[in-house]
């Protein structure tokens, strides 16, 4: 920040931008032009940003491999829809529920986090497999416990309290947060990590404790999309929190670039579009296909773009100023 | 008193006894050479220094402080920085932030401070910067600052080890082969910056080195290993002569580079 450059920066021209957007969307809605089932489904999208961006730290990021991610997500729904319905429906109860939902989803990160993130890779990856498989059945029998839960018949009675505007809002939080996490001393930290433990420990890198923050942070993440949708879905099934749902939004972070916030952004959104759009665009006959052109756009990409869309770069207004190239 | 004094120092892997009973004691700004044929156990001394392993048996004290079966970050942070036989660079980051993450533990700005871009952030970023960037130009890499790590030729990858190994201002720095695949134009150039680093930044150097151009040219002492034990020390020029030295390493060596 030296004195004479007070010309508006790139991250706040694309902030401008984003928020211009944002009003053109929400007039779109009000008028209907945009219906109410497209706008659930662009709510959708900023909900799976937001837990994709949560599994990029994690694994883009930090490197270590989860396939759990779908269970914090849903430890985030389960919590934040339980503190509304027992607190009652309002904005109040809703962030607190948010709140909720993170700061359990991050707590039962970390307290898992401190065993199993001492495996690497493949071990990593089938222990929180094993993991989110537990709590997938867990949220099957809660209703043993908590009745309101519902168990494998679904929890209800969650009021609709949030929709497109909230999601667009905390999305573009998540995305501001990470950013700055990201570049930041230590977001080095944690890439430092992934790229080599060993080297990491040698330069003075607690891993152990960069792991821990990681995978907890990205799993808050998690906690805040699953939060986020049980308020505009008002119903959940532990069926959407299963093993399942934890490819989903890998394949975003993959599709979209490991270690990109632009990717991860924008494949989330493309995702969600493409597969909600292929619905409505295919002539009912061929509406079976659909099944085989999401896996076919997979295997087309990992074999022309092994680094996803962004490969580990990003879009120049996301980036702060210092590491921007010089030219 | 001395810097970094070993004691008894015993590693095992298994049945395998790597390091056996070795005694070394390093003063402050000494440069000291470690030698021995291939699988001696050189490099198992520096990941036990290091803390990579913990010792079966022995004591390693670093300024009087007790630091054997530490964890490797703990002591990086206690002043003993490294470099790896074979480069261990984070890759994927930018060369400036090869040397930046090495400084990281001493920021005192954590999370909240990065996500909330706190004046004390942005003190503490500039800071290291600076501070990574004056380490880039004395070590002739700050026109690479931008490059990712993994692009860099050879030898500036080891320089960057090396620039990565000094940010921290430590006391002691060890080198694990700093000569290896250098050509000896490479080599000579190389000698003279482990001198002049350790001038400026008031190193004690302890390195390994198959080289005997380095070891002989630099080394104001010399340690030599073989099947895990200290065969002799001395000064390079009485290592040389040593009998059991000649059998076990340098003999073997100069039958083959007269051939």
């Amino acid at each position: 920040m030296t004195g004479t450059r007070r010309r508006l920066s790139p991250g706040w021209l694309a902030l401008i931008v984003t928020v211009l957007a944002y009003a053109a969307l929400q007039t779109l809605m009000s008028t209907k032009v945009i219906n109410p089932y497209w706008q659930q489904v662009a709510g959708l999208a900023g909900i799976m940003a937001v837990s994709a961006l949560g599994l990029n730290l994690v694994y883009g990021y930090t490197g270590q491999f989860s396939l759990g991610h779908a269970a914090f997500y849903g430890i985030g729904a389960y919590a934040s829809a339980l503190v509304t319905r027992s607190l009652g429906p309002s904005i109040w109860t809703l962030l607190l529920g948010i709140a909720a939902g993170a700061v359990i989803a991050g707590l039962v990160a970390f307290l898992i986090g401190l065993p199993i993130l001492r495996l690497r890779s493949d071990y990593l990856a089938i222990a929180t497999l094993g993991f989110g498989i537990i709590m997938k059945v867990l949220f099957d029998n809660s209703d043993a416990v908590i009745p309101m839960m519902g168990g494998s018949a679904g929890m209800t009675g969650i009021a609709r309290l949030t929709n497109f505007a909230w999601v667009f809002v905390f999305a573009l939080g998540a995305t501001v947060v990470l950013r700055n996490l990201v570049f930041s001393s230590v977001g080095r930290a944690l890439v430092s990590v992934r790229e080599d433990e060993l080297a990491a420990e040698a330069v003075g890198i607690n891993t152990t404790k960069y792991k821990t923050l990681g995978f907890t942070l990205g799993c808050m993440y998690a906690g805040v999309a699953g939060a986020l949708y049980a308020h505009l879905y008002a119903y959940l099934n532990p069926f959407n929190f299963d093993f399942l749902k934890s490819i989903d939004v890998l394949l975003v972070v993959v599709l979209g670039g490991l270690g990109s916030i632009s990717g991860t952004l924008v494949a989330a959104v493309a995702w969600t579009f493409l597969l909600e759009g292929l619905r409505v665009a295919l002539p009912a006959s061929i509406q079976d296909w659909r099944m085989v052109i999401y896996p076919l756009v997979m295997v087309v990409f990992m074999i022309f773009r092994p680094g996803g869309l962004f490969s580990g770069t990003e879009f120049g207004f996301l980036k702060p100023r210092s590491a921007r190239r010089r030219t | 008193m001395s810097l970094l004094d070993i004691r008894g120092l015993t590693m095992k892997f298994g049945g395998l006894v790597a390091v056996k009973d070795f005694t070394v004691s390093i003063d402050a700004h000494e440069l000291v050479g470690l030698i021995g044929p291939n699988g001696a156990g050189k490099t198992t001394v520096f990941n036990l220094v290091t803390g990579m392993h913990a010792p079966v048996a022995g004591t390693i004290e670093f300024q009087g402080r007790r630091i054997q079966g530490m964890r490797p970050w703990r002591v990086y942070a206690l002043g003993i920085a490294r470099t790896f036989q074979n480069i261990r660079l984070f890759g994927m980051l930018s060369v400036l932030d090869n040397v930046r993450v090495a400084d990281h533990h001493r920021g005192e700005a954590g999370l909240v401070h990065s996500i909330l871009r706190s004046p004390k952030f942005r003190h503490e970023e500039k800071r290291t910067t600076d501070r990574a960037l004056e380490l880039l130009s004395i070590l002739g890499l700050d026109q690479r600052r931008d490059e990712l790590a993994r692009n860099l030729p050879y030898g500036e990858q080891r320089r960057l080890e090396i620039a990565r190994a000094l940010v921290s201002d430590p006391k002691l720095l060890l080198l694990d082969e700093p000569a290896a695949g250098m050509n000896p134009s490479e080599v000579g150039q190389l000698m003279e910056l482990i001198l002049s680093i350790k001038e400026r930044f008031n190193l004690t150097v302890f390195l390994i080195e198959h080289q005997m151009k380095v070891v002989m040219g630099v080394c104001e002492r010399v340690v030599v290993m073989e099947f895990g034990e200290i065969i002799c020390t001395g000064k390079p020029e009485q290592v040389q002569c040593d009998p059991k030295v000649v059998e076990a390493y340098l003999g073997v060596q100069a039958e083959e580079s007269q051939q």
